[in-house]
Parts: structure tokens; C-alpha cells; sequence
């Protein structure tokens, strides 16, 4: 197991908790389930240490809109990498909610949606490969293309931007 | 036509180098099948009874003479000489080989054609009216949002791995050739009372195993809003559709399920977050595509062509080949040339590389190198000039091409059912050759008029019975193959899904069953009825009668 | 219990294959080995299922056969299909020779 982020591998700093183990001490970085953030919403954001969401497909990201700066993960789960609900999850509280922390792609996650993940927001990736392996098929995902049509939040340059851009060079050196 | 620029160059070779790694590793072990199967579907590579299957892109059903000659050239040389073109207007081959398929791509790449998203839980090829562009009844040419369509769509992040496969048809004409009421999304243009052309959206339309006529979702969505609008659709499906199920995955269960109103309103409050965010389209964009599309350089002609005339006169053939193949052209003294691939007692939709090679050059010499696949399995020459149809006719009657069916019972829609498809419960094709040989007189056809019949092998209804005129569904009833007929379907802007006319048939039995049905109805026709109108007159009793007598 | 044996679907060129007794693969039925039982078949399945047969095969599974005149025939009318090959162009597939 290894997690790739920017380019590299990090260790995990987080503990996840299931819905019935006791919160630890403060410093500590916790993830916890959407119900039970919402359940437990007032002393989750209370103590000292990193409050992360593990979201699973069904939960509705508009659950977190009201507290997503005191979030430093969201962690969000392909149960199968043919479920793709979690890419609309990502789109939505990067895109709507201007999510700024981690948003780790768990579960599924196979070298060849590692791209479309990242389109979507995702910028961390739990691979259920060694270090090494992890780190070089998400360098080899995010080389696959370079030229994107659709507009999404990952900032990339789409297709169309770059037509209308070279229009109006062309325009202006006409004019 | 739109032609690719550089970036579309780049991105399909992009995208050939990506699929030809990924076949890499799926022969090297280093990825399992499982993981490699929804990768190969992506790119529209299926394994079949014989083989694997590759079904080759054409996005909204048009291609240039240099792509049509490319397909023939990809028949003979990866494959056993021909190819089958399809009801979503792409091509299929039935023996490719997965360590050549990478080479076919990188070659048809080279004329600016794929396999992307031809199968896969994704966004499938976009069609439309094969007729754009040339069509005399049609609002404006629906083949720049089209491609739009095309682009917004292709490797969209968000929407590859939806709970299932998206078809999206479009109409500019309100004669809907497209079938748009069964899709997923259905866009019909019409003008609004300001005006402005616009789209009606239908949502939830679709055939299979529980047929749908779609519901529309919106009257009218303008032009600039027409991106916005889809991605807030498929967010909502991507989000809300079943995945529990693979048979009640399509958004037309989702619809059902929770009622059209609710998608409406779950549309819509999406849609309020997103329609002015980047891909609301500027009207320059818009104006830049139509551009793209602009009506070949037609010569100003007579509407009427003496010599079209003469020639009429003196053969019957291409008389009766006119008659029942070539359409109405917007543009005076121009045509437009059906190809018919539904010759008496063959193959639906199959042609062999030489054919598709000769309508390459045919195009080239006689529509502006414009050629198009129908979703009834048929080409086009969308602008031919009225004074050379008969050279064109000649030719194409040389090679097969010119049987005078369009539209006729002989012009079936049948899908490639137990002979190729691992899917099918009976064989499709057998059948619709017995019954294009029971009628294969032209004089017998044109006396009953318009009838289509749509013939599926299974229950996914690939081959359309559920809008068939008559449509025919086999099935297997303990190892043997018997065929169910449905009556009433229709996938028109009169769109309605047919009804199981009762107990099946036997393989043997089911050719004189459809004349049965044939029959009564030219009993009881009234004057200028089509089978449809009739049976919409009468109901099924009338025919019920006649299959079944007291039974 | 009808005799069975194994088909699966070739990986470079797709075609379809039968399993042999030493693991391999033929085009060719007759060469196939037979189960005679649902233990012998379940055994050459876990044969025919393993992750080496994943670099020569694709989707292997179990065929009902039939003894006639001495060879070994598929008895749904789907498996006879693919040991033939379209029943619409007989020029093509395995019945082509």
C-alpha cells in the first residue's frame, strides 16, 4: 500500500476510526465516516488535530459544504473502480465548495483512472502497490495525455481555450 | 466537415499510444482481464463468439471518401474483408486480432478515426439525422453541436464510469430520422415564440429490456446553454442512477423510478450551479462550428434535370431506384442518394471492402467527398447532383449497392444476433434473409409501402424490435431458437414502443407468420395507410386473428 | 451429468479454444479433454482459471458435450456455433477449413 502525492510518496498521518472507536487524544489526525461526523459534528471540530471525512459512494458531499475549511482530508472511496460516483463528489466540493485540502482517491484505485481522478480534483492516491510501483504508474497516469476538451476545475488548459487564445493572436496580428 | 486541428490530432495520438500500452500490459499479465475489460470496452473491443469484436467510431454518422476508403482498407487488411456498420452509424469487425488492433488504430488515426467510447459505461457516439446539412425539412444542421457534443464528451473525467452506457441523438428536423425519443438523451431543435433556435431535451428514452419513450425534462434549452445543461444530466445520473443492477442501471429506470418531475427538479438545481461556469459557449464559438459545417460549393441549377428525366424514362431500375432511394435535397437540382445495404436475401449493414472503398471514391466524384451510416444500417450520399445520379446508380449497381428498398420490408434492421454476438439468445440474420427473400419483389414491396421490421437476437434489443413496425425478438425456449413478434413500434416523432403480439415462433413458423400479419393488413388498409397507421386504427386484434385464429 | 469440457477465448487473436490435457489449448474440440463428473469438471476449471492461464486465455468456462459417432460435440446449439463459425458465411471461421 502506498499513497502518491505530488509526485511522491508521503506517509499516512491519519488514523481511521470506525463508527464505534473512541476518539483519541488531541494531535492526533483522525478520518471519520460522513455519519458520524455529522453525529458527532460539534466535538470532532472541537479538538486539536486534523479532521478528515472518509466519504463512500451514496454520501452527499453537500453534507460538508457548511464546514469544508476545517477539513485537511477528505478522503473519498471507489469501492470498485467501475463505481464512479466518487469523480462527481470530487468535482463538486473542489469545483462548489473550493475544497483545499487533501483529496485522497481510496479503494479501487487503478493506474488507469489515476488521470481522470486528477481531472476531477483528486490530488493523492492510495495504491495497493509498493512504494515504487505507486509512484511511477501515477507519474505514468498523469503523462498519458496532455490535450483535454472538457473544462474542469484541475485548471488545465481545455482544447477550446487554447483555440480561442491562438484566434485572437491570429485576430490581433491581422488587425 | 469538420476536420481536426492540431489538437484533436494530438490527443487521438495520445490516446492510440495509451490503448496500445494498455493492450501491452494486458499480454504481458501485468494487468489481469478484469482490470483490462473495461479498458478494451473504452475502446470499443469486445470478445465475441468467434473473435474479438472492434467497433470503430463514426462520430454522428459522417465521414469523408478518404475515411469510408480507410474502413475498407482496415477490412482486408486486419480483418476478412468486411465490416458491419451499425445502428449507432459506427462499423464493426468481427476478427480482428488484439495484438493488431493497436496497428488498425494507429492507421485509422491517420484519417482522423477511433474506437473511443464505442462501448463502456461512458458517453457513446452521438447521433444524428443522416440527412444533416441536406435534409429540405430541417431547422438548422444539428451536426455543429454535434461535434461539440463529441468533444465535450471524450474522455470527460467525471463521466467514464457512469452506472451505464449514455446515448445521446439529436434532431434538426422535426421528421425525426434519429429516433431521439429512445435515447438517453434525445435533443430535438425547434424555434421558440422569440424565435431562436434552441433544443427540446428528453430524458430516459431507451430500448432493452424495458423499453421507454423518453420524457422531456425541458422545452427549450438555448444553444449557449446546451453544455451546461448535459453535464447537469449526467451529474445526476452519475450521482443517482442504480448501480445495484446492471439491467435497471440506464437513467430511463432512474426516471421511471422517481418520476420525471423529480430528475427535472434535481436537473435543474444542478443546473443553477453550473450554467454560467465555463461551459456555458460563447455564440463566436458557436458561429466557428457552424463554419465548419457550411454547405459544400452547390452549383446554381434547375430544380428539374431533363436528361435526370430521360433516363428515368428509359430504365425502370433506376426509375424504381429513385423512387424508393433518393430524397428531396434543400439545394435546387441536387439529391440525396440513400445506399441500401439490405440487398435481397443478404447480410443487414455488411459490405465488403471493396464496397466501402467504392463509396469512398463515389463520394469523392459525387456528394463533396460527404458520405453518412443511417442507424437503419444503411449510406448515404448526402449532395448529389440530380444529372449524375445515374452514373452514381450505375456504379453502385455494378457493385450490389443500388437495391431499391429504402424504407421498404426488406430494408430491416436486424443486429448480428447468435452468428456473431456472445450476448444473443438466437440467431437475428438467417431470419431477416428468409423474409427478405419471401418479399423480395420490388412491385410486391412498394404495394405494401413503408414497413419496418427490426429483428434482435436477445433482450437487449440491439436490433430495435421494440420500435419496429413489426418487430421480431428471439429468444432461446430450451435450446432451441424461437422468436417473439411485436407490433406497433415506432421510432419516429410518433414514437411509441411496441406490443407482443402473444405466444412466440418457431424458427420454422415465423416467415409465414409476418406474412400472415402482411397480408391482413392489405386487407384492411384503407387508402394511403402505412402498416403502422393501420394498426394504430385497428389495434392488435385484427392481427392477433390472424396469428393466432381462436387460439 | 452431460461430459464437459473447457472453452475460453484465445488472448492474442480470440479465437476459440478448448482446453487439452497437458493445460494447453486447441482450436480443435476433439483434442479437448473431457470431465465425466462435476468433480472432475470443477478440477479442470481450477486448471483452466489460473492466473498463468490468464496470459493465454480470456473467460474460460464449462461446455456440455456429447459423444457422436466417436467425436466430441457440443450440445447447445451456441457452443456448436463457435466450433464452426457463422452459420450466414460459412466461407468463414473454423468450418472453412
Amino acid at each position: 500500500m502506498a499513497i502518491v502525492k505530488n509526485d511522491s510518496v508521503i506517509e499516512n498521518e491519519w488514523v481511521t476510526l470506525d463508527d464505534e472507536s473512541s476518539i483519541p487524544e488531541s494531535g492526533t489526525n483522525v478520518l471519520v465516516s460522513l455519519g458520524r461526523f455529522k453525529a458527532e459534528r460539534d466535538s470532532l471540530i472541537a479538538r486539536n488535530g486534523g479532521l478528515g471525512v472518509l466519504l463512500v459512494p451514496g454520501d452527499a458531499p453537500e453534507d460538508l459544504a457548511e464546514d469544508i475549511d476545517r477539513f485537511s482530508l477528505i478522503a473519498v472511496k471507489f469501492p470498485a473502480y467501475t463505481d464512479g460516483r466518487g469523480y462527481s463528489y470530487g468535482r463538486v466540493l473542489r469545483e462548489r465548495y473550493g475544497y483545499a485540502g487533501e483529496m485522497r482517491a481510496v479503494g479501487d484505485v487503478l493506474r488507469d483512472q489515476i488521470l481522470y481522478m486528477h481531472r476531477c480534483g483528486f490530488d493523492a492516491y492510495e495504491l495497493s502497490d509498493d512504494d515504487e510501483t505507486a509512484l511511477e504508474k501515477v507519474r505514468a497516469a498523469l503523462r498519458d495525455m496532455t490535450v483535454y476538451y472538457q473544462p474542469t476545475g484541475d485548471g488545465r488548459a481545455t482544447a477550446g481555450s487554447l483555440r480561442d487564445r491562438r484566434r485572437a493572436v491570429l485576430d490581433d496580428a491581422t488587425s | 466537415m469538420y476536420r481536426y486541428d492540431d489538437f484533436d490530432r494530438q490527443l487521438l495520438a495520445e490516446r492510440t499510444a495509451q490503448f496500445r500500452d494498455q493492450v501491452a500490459r494486458r499480454i504481458s499479465g501485468e494487468l489481469t482481464e478484469d482490470q483490462f475489460k473495461p479498458l478494451r470496452l473504452m475502446n470499443g473491443v469486445y470478445l465475441q463468439l468467434h473473435a474479438y469484436m472492434l467497433r470503430v467510431a463514426v462520430p454522428y454518422g459522417t465521414m469523408n471518401g478518404e475515411q469510408m476508403r480507410k474502413l475498407g482498407y482496415i477490412a482486408r487488411t486486419y480483418d476478412k474483408g468486411y465490416g458491419h456498420f451499425t445502428t449507432r452509424q459506427n462499423i464493426q469487425y468481427n476478427w480482428p486480432k488484439l495484438n493488431e488492433i493497436p496497428d488498425a488504430l494507429a492507421d485509422l488515426a491517420t484519417v482522423e478515426m477511433h474506437a473511443i467510447q464505442t462501448s463502456g459505461n461512458c458517453i457513446r457516439n452521438t447521433t444524428t439525422d443522416q440527412y444533416a446539412g441536406a435534409a429540405a425539412d430541417e431547422i438548422e444542421d444539428p451536426r455543429p453541436y454535434c461535434e461539440l457534443i463529441r468533444q465535450w464528451s471524450t474522455f470527460h473525467p467525471e463521466f467514464t464510469y457512469l452506472p451505464r452506457k449514455f446515448k445521446i441523438a439529436v434532431t434538426g428536423s422535426p421528421n425525426d430520422r434519429a429516433a431521439v425519443r429512445v435515447h438517453d438523451i434525445g435533443l430535438r431543435m425547434h424555434k421558440n415564440d422569440a424565435g431562436e433556435t434552441g433544443f427540446e431535451v428528453i430524458v430516459g428514452g431507451g430500448l432493452g429490456r424495458t423499453p421507454f419513450v423518453g420524457k422531456t425534462v425541458r422545452d427549450f434549452i438555448g444553444k449557449n446553454d446546451l453544455f451546461s445543461y448535459l453535464e447537469a444530466i449526467l451529474r445526476v445520473y452519475n450521482r443517482f442512477g442504480r448501480r445495484d443492477n446492471k439491467y435497471k442501471a440506464r437513467i430511463k429506470i432512474l426516471v421511471h423510478e422517481v418520476g420525471v418531475d423529480e430528475i427535472r427538479r434535481l436537473v435543474e438545481e444542478e443546473w443553477s450551479k453550473i450554467r454560467d461556469g465555463s461551459l456555458r459557449v460563447s455564440d463566436d464559438e458557436i458561429a466557428q462550428y457552424i463554419a465548419q459545417f457550411a454547405p459544400p460549393a452547390f452549383e446554381e441549377l434547375q430544380a428539374n434535370d431533363p436528361e435526370f428525366e430521360r433516363r428515368k424514362q428509359a430504365h425502370p431500375d433506376f426509375a424504381a431506384w429513385v423512387r424508393s432511394n433518393v430524397i428531396a435535397h434543400k439545394q435546387p437540382g441536387y439529391a440525396i442518394a440513400n445506399i441500401s445495404l439490405k440487398p435481397i436475401g443478404g447480410i443487414p449493414g455488411d459490405a465488403t471492402a471493396d464496397q466501402m472503398e467504392l463509396v469512398g471514391d463515389l463520394a469523392d466524384q459525387y456528394s463533396f467527398g460527404d458520405v453518412r451510416v443511417t442507424h437503419e444500417q444503411n449510406l448515404v450520399l448526402p449532395h448529389v447532383k440530380k444529372a449524375d445520379l445515374f452514373a452514381l446508380w450505375a456504379e453502385l449497381n455494378s457493385a450490389l449497392l443500388a437495391t431499391a428498398n429504402l424504407g421498404f420490408v426488406t430494408d430491416i434492421i436486424a443486429c448480428p444476433g447468435l452468428d456473431y454476438c456472445a450476448l444473443a439468445t438466437a440467431r437475428s440474420i438467417p431470419l431477416s434473409q428468409r423474409i427478405s427473400e419471401r418479399f423480395g419483389d420490388l412491385e410486391r414491396q412498394y404495394d405494401i409501402g413503408e414497413l419496418k421490421i427490426k429483428i434482435s437476437g436477445c433482450i437487449n434489443a440491439c436490433g430495435h424490435h421494440h420500435v419496429g413496425h413489426i418487430g421480431i425478438l428471439g429468444l432461446d425456449k430450451r435450446g432451441k431458437e424461437f422468436y417473439q413478434i411485436t407490433l406497433g413500434g415506432d421510432a419516429s416523432q410518433d414514437a411509441s414502443i411496441g406490443k407482443i403480439a402473444g405466444a412466440g415462433f418457431s424458427e420454422a413458423e415465423v416467415v409465414d407468420a409476418i406474412e400472415a400479419l402482411i397480408t391482413r393488413y392489405i386487407d384492411i388498409r384503407t387508402v394511403g395507410e402505412r402498416f403502422i397507421d393501420t394498426y394504430r386504427r385497428v389495434g392488435m386484434d385484427p392481427f392477433k386473428e390472424v396469428l393466432y385464429g381462436d387460439r | 451429468m452431460s461430459l464437459q469440457v473447457v472453452t475460453a477465448n484465445r488472448l492474442d487473436d480470440g479465437l476459440a479454444v478448448f482446453m487439452t490435457a497437458d493445460d494447453g489449448w486447441s482450436t480443435d474440440l476433439r483434442d479437448a479433454v473431457c470431465a465425466e463428473d462435476a468433480p472432475q469438471a470443477e478440477a479442470l476449471m481450477a486448471r483452466a482459471d489460473t492466473e498463468k492461464q490468464q496470459v493465454t486465455v480470456v473467460g474460460p468456462y464449462l461446455i456440455d458435450v456429447a459423444q457422436e459417432d466417436g467425436v466430441l460435440v457440443p450440445t447447445k446449439y451456441r457452443e456448436v456455433l463457435r466450433t464452426l463459425g457463422p452459420s450466414v458465411r460459412t466461407d468463414l471461421g473454423y468450418q472453412a477449413g
